[in-house]
């Protein structure tokens, strides 16, 4: 649904209106193209002493007009700062200096993006700096304006550089559009020898639950876009939007109730006889039954953490089991920023959206042992036909409630989405990644 | 020669609407479009080409002279698959898989769909036949004032339209009148009619309840389930009916709910080589057999053994002969129910040693069978019946039965207008 307040503040009357009356200004996001470059113009890269060698060299393999030095006459694409060698709080100061003027001179949909490294519990000092990163990170995404990010990759003791690769490139490109704020923890992992970054998921199978309608017909739409064949699976009552869906993709529609008796199975049968197996799962199908819990019914409860919770668990479970999850595997499960931050009207949603949280961190191990992994990603106000039922004034304030003063798209799910699919990816697992546009709501 | 069976992958329908109601407003076109849409979504065919699309529809309009090619241009397979029309009645849809599997068998294809629609709501109307003559010879003629002269034989009475009609043209009985000669003939009861309506209305619901059509049918314009099915239906409800057909004769007892009501609806089936499904990764869940058709006299025979909608019954013994099997050797009987009475005067006739005698020929009748086994995930009374859109209903239903069996055998048995019937073997 259009956003008619983005759009009058970004005609010519409703800029100056805005100003004048200090009024939200949400910017119009750059989002990802596949013809685009990586940075739409200049990178301005700092470190601190003892910082990770070769980030020059893996940003300008991107394309990337990586510069060293600021200019006070360059207007920055993106603010790049290696604070990995900082070893106590005092080294701070090194990121407040490389970044206090060119900040200023960041472009629209700009992009700023901090490296560190995961405190270990040996030296205090240098965790308490590492830590650190974390309050400046979201500090200062809340401080940016004009559609742009900032947001922390955190290098594990046994991840090289390479190993963020595909983190540094998502927040750095219009993929990432409404991630803002977030932190996401890089460990060493299984990768790729060589990556087709405009189809990195070429020769990969994907399925996707709930994929007939908003979030999930996007992300099948986007892991098709990046080359995955895609299976859309939705309630059999969806059928003919999903057929549309699949069809227009080139993809296959699975009609399948996935938290019916048997369904697992009946999903890794169909795996193995269709497709032999699957590369890329991504469990969207989930629904809602908003009530106080004081006038809860049973079947309230109890058909969310059904679809929503055990559904996933299930799924997960007989994919392993059944060897149908391919080496490399990953697996995708939507949660929600109600299972962070709770909302109200929601404790079956949100136990169900904070079980997923749960379950992918306690998955993690078992995925890794299998160079696969498993990740949540948590939206926050997309704009889909689930909100477009809100009242007016709720809807429009619900929108501006976050750092980018708008909704996401649910194109900004499903580039997440599709980020944690690639095969360079594996680094990233057990997380959580918010696509809420730093939604002041929660953590 | 060589020659193999063909294998049935699957099929996709729309749910089946009642007349007039949730397609009212769609054309056989769009039900067809749909329909194989559905299917290619289903085996991941969006831009394949396959090797024809074989379907039809009984009620046609003028403009729908190609209305099988016009689909597939309109669907998501490849414009580069051929397609043709056929009209056989109610026996199209299992007419089409034959041919389908026909070709497949003897090599020319590899891979083909089958199926039918039809609309009773999107009927065609003609123009009256007095105003089609007048405007022919305006058209014919040379001058104007001869034009006008044609003209200035149009009459008012002209202006009532042609609407299509149930009823053969032979007799100008409706298909109904001509059960009901049959049902009184062979004393097929009312209670026995309604028992099998409940059973077709029960089997319906339950396979729904199961997921049975989860890979079978694909929703279309809201309508997920097939609207005739009632669930609840029970055989004291069905008794308070009145009899529809035969009324002019004692004791009718042919009703709205045992007979099939008019309906709107679209069926595909998808064939293939084994080879073909193997290298698309598709299952096989059955293969088609054999298939037999027979046609009745049933304008000059007799008013017992020449019924309008018994030739199945003189199909099968011939079928069942070439492939040295008896009526028992199935696992699964498919007997389109047109009416209640229809399937029960069929399963009479086999029954029956005279008639099996005197009009097929046989030594032995070929006996009754299990009914258990008969229309086990409901039929065309509860579904409805789109006229040629039914054969292709059963044709995947029976697959499905048979795959999920993992062996065994169905037979399907589909009678027709114009006296004609089509049985087929399925074998898995």
């Amino acid at each position: 649904m259009a956003d008619r307040y983005l759009e009058f503040v970004n005609s010519g009357l409703g800029r100056k209106l805005a100003g004048q009356l200090g009024l939200p200004r949400p910017a119009v996001l750059r989002r990802y193209r596949p013809q685009d470059a990586l940075v739409p113009g200049e990178l301005l890269l700092g470190a601190a002493q003892g910082g990770r060698a070769g980030l020059a060299e893996l940003l300008a393999a991107g394309g990337v007009s990586v510069h060293a030095a600021p200019d006070p006459d360059t207007r920055w694409a993106a603010l790049v700062f290696d604070a990995t060698g900082i070893a106590g709080p005092g080294d701070l100061a090194e990121l407040r200096s490389f970044f206090a003027g060119p900040l200023r001179r960041l472009a629209p949909s700009g992009r700023v993006v901090l490296l560190g490294r995961s405190p270990d519990g040996r030296d205090p000092a240098a965790d308490a700096a590492r830590q650190a990163l974390d309050g400046i990170v979201r500090s200062l995404a809340k401080e940016l304006r004009a559609g742009a990010t900032a947001n922390l990759v955190v290098l594990a003791a046994d991840a090289e550089l390479a190993d963020a690769e595909t983190a540094i490139r998502f927040f750095l490109s219009g993929r990432s559009a409404y991630v803002d704020g977030q932190v996401l923890t890089v460990t060493g992992g299984a990768r790729p020898d060589a990556v087709d970054w405009t189809r990195p998921l070429a020769g990969k199978t994907a399925l996707v639950t709930g994929a007939a309608r908003g979030i999930g017909a996007a992300i099948a739409e986007t892991l098709a876009r990046d080359g995955a064949q895609v299976i859309a699976a939705d309630l059999p009552a969806a059928g003919d939007r999903l057929a549309t869906v699949a069809n227009r993709l080139g993809g296959s529609a699975l009609q399948l109730d996935i938290a019916a008796a048997g369904a697992p199975e009946q999903l890794v049968d169909y795996l193995q006889q269709r497709h032999g197996g699957v590369d890329i799962v991504v469990h969207n199908a989930g629904i809602t039954r908003d009530k106080l819990l004081a006038n809860m019914k049973p079947e309230h409860w109890d058909s969310v953490l059904a679809v929503n919770l055990s559904a996933q668990l299930r799924a997960n479970a007989a994919l392993l089991d059944s060897g149908s999850l391919r080496a490399g595997g990953r697996v995708v499960c939507l949660a929600s920023t109600s299972g962070i931050a709770g909302n109200r009207g929601q404790t079956n949603y949100a136990a169900s959206k904070a079980g997923v949280i749960g379950m992918v961190r306690s998955f993690a191990p078992t995925f890794a042992a299998k160079q696969a992994s498993i990740n949540a990603v948590a939206p926050g106000f997309i704009d889909t036909d689930m909100t477009r039922a809100m009242p007016f004034a709720t809807r429009e304030v619900a929108r501006r409630l976050s750092s980018l003063q708008q909704a996401g798209l649910p194109v900004d799910v499903a580039e997440t989405v599709a980020f944690l699919a690639q095969p360079g990816s594996g680094g990233v697992n057990g997380q959580v990644l918010r696509v809420c546009g730093q939604n002041l709501v929660g953590a | 020669m060589q020659t193999r069976r063909a294998a049935i992958i699957g099929g996709n329908r729309i749910p089946f609407a009642r007349s007039n109601s949730r397609y009212a407003h769609a054309s056989s076109q769009d039900m067809l479009t749909a329909a194989l849409d559905g299917l290619a979504a289903r085996f991941g065919l969006p831009g394949e080409r396959l090797g024809e699309v074989a379907a039809g529809a009984v009620l046609k309009h003028s403009r729908d002279f190609n209305l099988t090619r016009e689909s597939v241009l309109g669907s998501v397979l490849s414009a580069r698959t051929p397609a043709y029309d056929v009209q056989q009645a109610c026996g199209t849809g299992l007419e089409t898989t034959i041919l389908v599997a026909n070709k497949i068998a003897l090599g020319q294809l590899e891979s083909g769909v089958a199926g039918g629609v039809d609309t009773t709501s999107d009927a065609p109307i003609a123009v009256n036949e007095g105003l089609r003559e007048v405007l022919l010879q305006a058209n014919r003629a040379k001058s104007v004032p001869a034009r006008l002269a044609a003209l200035g034989g149009l009459r008012p009475n002209q202006l009532v339209p042609e609407i299509p009609r149930n009823a053969e043209p032979r007799t100008g009985l409706s298909m109904g009148e001509h059960q009901a000669v049959t049902t009184a003939e062979w004393q097929i009861g009312r209670p026995e009619q309604d028992e099998l309506t409940v059973a077709s209305h029960r089997n319906l619901a339950a396979a729904y309840d199961e997921g049975f059509f989860t890979d079978l049918i694909t929703p279309f314009l809201g309508l997920t389930r097939d609207e005739n099915l009632r669930g609840d239906s029970t055989v004291e409800k069905l008794a308070a009916l009145k009899p529809v057909f035969g009324t002019r004769g004692e004791n009718p007892t042919m009703t709205a709910a045992n007979s099939t009501p008019l309906s709107d609806g679209a069926s595909t089936v998808l064939l293939g080589s084994d080879e073909w499904a193997a290298q698309h990764r598709l299952p096989v869940l059955a293969h088609l057999v054999d298939a037999e058709t027979a046609a009745v006299d049933y304008v000059h025979g007799d008013r017992k053994a020449d019924g309008l909608l018994m030739a199945p019954i003189y199909a099968l013994p011939r079928l069942l002969e070439r492939n040295k099997l008896s009526l028992q050797d199935f696992d699964f009987y498919e007997i389109h129910e047109a009416f209640a009475a229809t399937v029960l005067t069929t399963l009479q006739a086999w029954a029956d040693p005279e008639f099996c005698r005197d009009r097929l020929g046989l030594d032995e009748p070929l006996g009754e069978i299990d009914r258990t086994r008969l229309n086990v995930r409901g039929s065309s009374l509860a579904a409805g019946h789109p006229f040629a859109a039914t054969g292709g209903r059963i044709v995947a239903t029976l697959a499905k039965l048979l795959h999920q069996k993992g062996s065994g055998r169905g037979l399907i048995s589909i009678c027709a207008a114009g006296g004609q019937g089509v049985v087929a073997i399925l074998e898995a």
